[in-house]
């Protein structure tokens, strides 16, 4: 017996590093599968662009004249978009040059060249932010077997809650953007917290009453706006008071860069959600019954008061993303503030495939995405929104990974067939 | 049709599951395939039925060459198989559950169903196999759903039929029923392949053993080969198939059930007005026929179900309506009935899983911190002693085989010395290697001190193990008895006799099909609306 179990157990010699990536690249893991569902949907956008642009269809028009023309029309219109999407979002070397065409240093910086270089870094990280936030709403009921797709009705409740604390309340400044913060979560996880208290309770489905919530807290934060003595600010239009400067999210590199507290909060919530779920008695619970809730129960795990406090946590960082927004950029609450946060919510978790590093990857490229879109509009004259059809089509591709592994001839991912073989050995 | 396999070698990776086999299936033979799990009979088979291609090696039908690309090439060329988890959609009735996959039509494209229930309704009269083809599947018991597995195949015109551990999920007297139809098969001249890894019944159905180990056929033999010979040439060793212990020397009473009464969510009873006690030192072994309350008891003892009426107490404290996570605290140790839905989370790790239900404690946690180097070292440590076979303690347990898998339970409820081991089915579906440790181990903690609850369906297992034993019918217990009754005294406990006059073991298991209907009527305020239900479907809508 002994040596059936040592022939099940030798390890597999060690391979050079270049083996590994090739192995990791055919047999199509996850991070292969994501990434080159990044780039097929960079490929089809790019197509999408160069055949609806006026410009190149005119040239494809004069095809057989001149077919070359509209080749390379076509395929500088593409790259065009792109390189556009780069420079607003992560880095442009104009900036860079116009930086060291300073006379001297010193004016450089003083005159703003210096924070130029950075801007469009800082913008991505400000779009991410709440990505991160929201993400995370989704990404850690996803690990209990629940589907969060509350995000919005949660930012309402943190955004409701932060603004009134901003204009509401005087506080001391340093104590005010905390206290601000704090009420955020805590809108979020009364709402967040709701849903799970009914489905622990009652048995009520979480999507379904996370999605009517949605629509509550819309409906909710409509009416607030239009009443004075609720949260309508002085005049007509539907939108709250600005709050207090003192609420406000320090910048974190100076005024001239967006960049503020929040993304820090943002990241300082990945890693503890990172950490609650890998390294705590919570944490593990939460992970146990959504592998398996019966054998949680039967483990003494009370699954019903995980399941409200998963989504209480959930709520809560959904809501932390509103105050982030109101305090970070907005200042003021309007009634469409919440936007699609929790529909692309949804759509980093699935892309950052429900682990929280994953979730702030995801977030940075949707955040880059948002970023580069405004600059790339008013140069190329593409339409912004081919933005979100590159999100679309990512998610897309992400959760069809059987297409992508047939697209390029990936392995399927055999290997957990094989290891089944091999742990399970000969003699047992 | 005569069927040969020739020197078959299947690899996975560097792992041979199949070396070089050679067998030969007579017509109308009943050819076993014996081993244990891993041992490479299902790969076999996938190889036979066209889901793997082979390495090596050819199949020969009535000295042909033959090869299947897919299940279709072998379906084609005669050969039906029964999976051991079946291949049925729920809510089709059985005459479009064979029909599926190859309907057949009448002009216009309209789908003939006439002729898909007039097939069904002749195969089973002509094999007496007694199915209904206007049933919806997910209405039958899983013996009738197994027998639409073989209608399917039969219809399909299969000449040789492989049955994947049949019996795995059947009654005993489900299996006698699989057995009956078995040779009426076999009468009409369709070869059989019945794999399995329980001795008794492949003696008792088989012509001819083959015995495989390791990828190998190790030896073939005739079915009067005894017990003891087949399971030594299964493991490689000789087994003991009954544990040798010593007198148990019972101490103070640690588990006292008082009058206890268990219903279910629609009222229905399920355990009633049951006492009985657990000595320290001591294995009670719970007998009966499934369905009859013991799981109801079991989950009422954990706390996973409420105590309707009556008193639990562990070392004289009451534990009635504490919580499991209490009752695990308090010295109880379990392991379910099914490891697979209530024991363990597939997805975890074999580590993560030997702490499930104590990963809040120390030296697991501090607060509500993880203490992830105290639990990888407690894998080190238990993984060795329990033997488990793994690669890796970080590998998912869902990984595992089912002997492995029942280790890793073992090893977390063993590992804390328990007052009290409630094991419920504790060997269903492992292998006799497997049986033998697990066995072992029970023994060893009630000669710990620890007071054992044994509940078993099988009386071989009741017999091994109990120091005491009582028999559960219809939600009580009919009587307790020392191991040294007589199987045919137990069988008509079974049946629900408490003075031993009613038919006997053979009427138990077809008493039992109208247990859950029993108790349910007769209690006094109960409302039963379910009483009338089919009662035989009731343990599998259970779970």
């Amino acid at each position: 017996m002994s040596e059936a179990a040592e022939s099940t157990a030798t390890p597999e010699p060690p391979r050079p590093l270049w083996k590994k990536i090739l192995f990791a690249v055919m047999e199509g893991n996850v991070v292969t599968v994501t990434v080159l569902a990044i780039f097929t949907a960079m490929v089809i956008g790019g197509l999408l662009t160069a055949f609806t642009t006026a410009t190149v269809l005119t040239a494809w028009g004069d095809f057989f004249s001149a077919p070359g023309h509209a080749i390379n029309l076509a395929w500088d219109t593409a790259i065009g978009v792109y390189i556009e999407l780069f420079e607003g979002s992560i880095f442009s070397p104009h900036t860079v040059a116009q930086f060291f065409q300073q006379a001297s240093l010193a004016t450089a910086v003083h005159d703003g060249y210096l924070s130029a270089i950075f801007t469009p870094l800082s913008n991505t990280f400000v779009y991410a932010t709440p990505l991160i936030l929201t993400g995370l709403a989704v990404a850690l009921p996803y690990q209990s077997g629940l589907f969060n797709i509350g995000g919005e009705s949660q930012w309402i409740g943190g955004a409701i809650v932060a603004t009134y604390l901003g204009y509401g309340v005087s506080l001391p400044p340093g104590l005010h953007v905390i206290v601000c913060v704090l009420g955020g979560f805590v809108g979020g996880a009364v709402i967040g917290g709701a849903v799970g208290l009914l489905k622990a309770t009652t048995g009520a489905h979480e999507v379904i009453v996370t999605i009517m919530l949605n629509y509550i807290m819309a409906d909710f934060l409509a009416y607030l706006l239009s009443f004075h003595y609720l949260m309508q600010a002085p005049g007509v239009n539907p939108v709250s008071p600005f709050i207090a400067k003192d609420s406000y999210l320090p910048h974190l590199f100076g005024p001239s860069l967006y960049v503020n507290a929040g993304f820090l909060i943002a990241l300082a919530c990945a890693l503890a959600v990172w950490w609650l779920l890998t390294r705590t008695t919570t944490g593990f619970e939460f992970r146990a019954i959504g592998k398996n809730a019966n054998a949680a129960r039967v483990a003494g795990i009370n699954v019903s008061r995980n399941w409200v406090l998963v989504m209480l946590i959930a709520g809560g960082l959904a809501g932390l993303a509103g105050a982030v927004v109101m305090q970070g950029t907005d200042f003021q609450l309007t009634g469409s503030a919440y936007g699609t946060y929790g529909i692309d919510a949804i759509t980093v978790a699935l892309l950052g495939r429900g682990k929280p590093g994953g979730v702030v990857l995801a977030a940075l490229l949707f955040g880059a995405l948002y970023a580069g879109a405004p600059g790339m509009e008013s140069v190329t004259g593409t339409p912004g929104s081919i933005v979100e059809v590159l999100q679309a089509l990512i998610v897309l591709f992400v959760a069809a990974p059987p297409l992508i592994r047939a697209m390029y001839r990936l392995r399927s991912t055999r290997a957990a067939g094989v290891t089944q073989v091999l742990s399970k050995g000969w003699n047992a | 049709m005569e069927l040969e396999l020739r020197g078959i070698t299947k690899r996975f990776g560097s792992l041979v599951a199949n070396d070089a086999i050679d067998l030969v299936v007579a017509p109308g033979q009943v050819h076993a395939l014996l081993g244990e799990n891993g041992a490479g009979k299902t790969t076999l088979m996938n190889v036979l039925y066209g889901l793997l291609q082979p390495d090596e090696g050819e199949i020969l039908l009535d000295r042909r060459r033959a090869s299947f690309h897919s299940p279709k090439d072998a379906i084609t060329a005669g050969i039906g198989m029964v999976h051991q988890h079946f291949m049925l959609v729920p809510v089709f009735t059985v005459a479009e559950n064979v029909t599926l996959g190859h309907e057949e039509t009448r002009p216009g494209g309209l789908l003939d169903r006439r002729k898909a229930r007039a097939d069904v309704r002749e195969l089973s009269r002509m094999y007496g196999l007694e199915v209904d083809p206007d049933a919806l599947v997910e209405n039958l018991p899983v013996g009738i759903q197994q027998r639409v597995e073989i209608v399917k195949a039969l219809v399909r015109q299969a000449n040789v039929l492989i049955l994947d551990e049949p019996t795995a999920v059947l009654t005993p007297a489900e299996t006698r029923d699989l057995f009956r139809i078995i040779r009426e098969l076999k009468a009409r001249g369709t070869s059989i392949i019945f794999i399995s890894h329980k001795l008794k019944e492949v003696k008792e159905i088989a012509d001819t053993i083959s015995v495989l180990r390791r990828g190998q056929v190790v030896g073939q033999t005739a079915p009067t080969a005894t017990e003891d010979q087949l399971a030594a040439m299964m493991v490689g060793r000789d087994v003991q198939l009954v544990v040798s212990k010593d007198v148990a020397k019972p101490g103070e009473v640690v588990l006292q059930v008082d009058e206890l009464t268990v219903t279910d969510e629609t009222g229905r009873i399920w355990v009633n007005d049951l006492s009985l006690d657990v000595r320290a030192g001591e294995i009670l072994g719970v007998a009966g026929v499934q369905g009859n309350g013991q799981t109801e008891l079991c989950e009422a003892l954990m706390g996973l179900r409420p105590v309707a009426v009556g008193q639990v107490t562990l070392n004289s404290r009451d534990i009635t309506h504490a919580t499991p996570r209490q009752r695990l605290h308090a010295g109880i140790g379990y392991i379910p009935e099914d490891r697979q839905e209530d024991g363990l989370i597939g997805a975890f790790t074999v580590a993560e899983n030997m702490v499930l239900d104590v990963f809040d404690r120390k030296p697991y946690a501090s607060g509500i911190k993880l203490d992830l180097g105290a639990i990888a070292n407690n894998a080190a440590e238990r993984i060795p002693e329990f033997d488990v076979r793994t690669t890796s303690a970080d590998n998912p347990v869902g990984t595992l085989s089912g002997g492995n898998q029942q280790k890793v339970i073992l090893a977390r409820e063993l590992g804390h010395e328990p007052q009290l081991l409630i094991a419920s089915q504790p060997t269903r579906g492992l292998d006799v290697g497997s049986i033998e440790f697990v066995h072992r181990r029970i023994v060893a903690a009630r000669d710990a001190g620890a007071a054992v609850l044994i509940v078993s369906a099988e009386l071989d297992e009741i017999y091994a193990l109990a120091d005491r034993i009582a028999v559960m019918y219809e939600g009580r217990i009919t009587g307790f008895r020392p191991p040294s009754v007589p199987v045919e005294e137990l069988g008509k406990l079974m049946a629900g006799s408490a003075t031993g006059d009613t038919a006997g073991v053979a009427a138990g298991p077809g008493a039992a099909a109208s247990a859950p209907a029993g108790p349910g009527a007769s209690a006094p305020g109960a409302s039963a609306p379910g009483a009338a239900a089919p009662g035989a479907a009731a343990p599998g809508a259970e779970k």
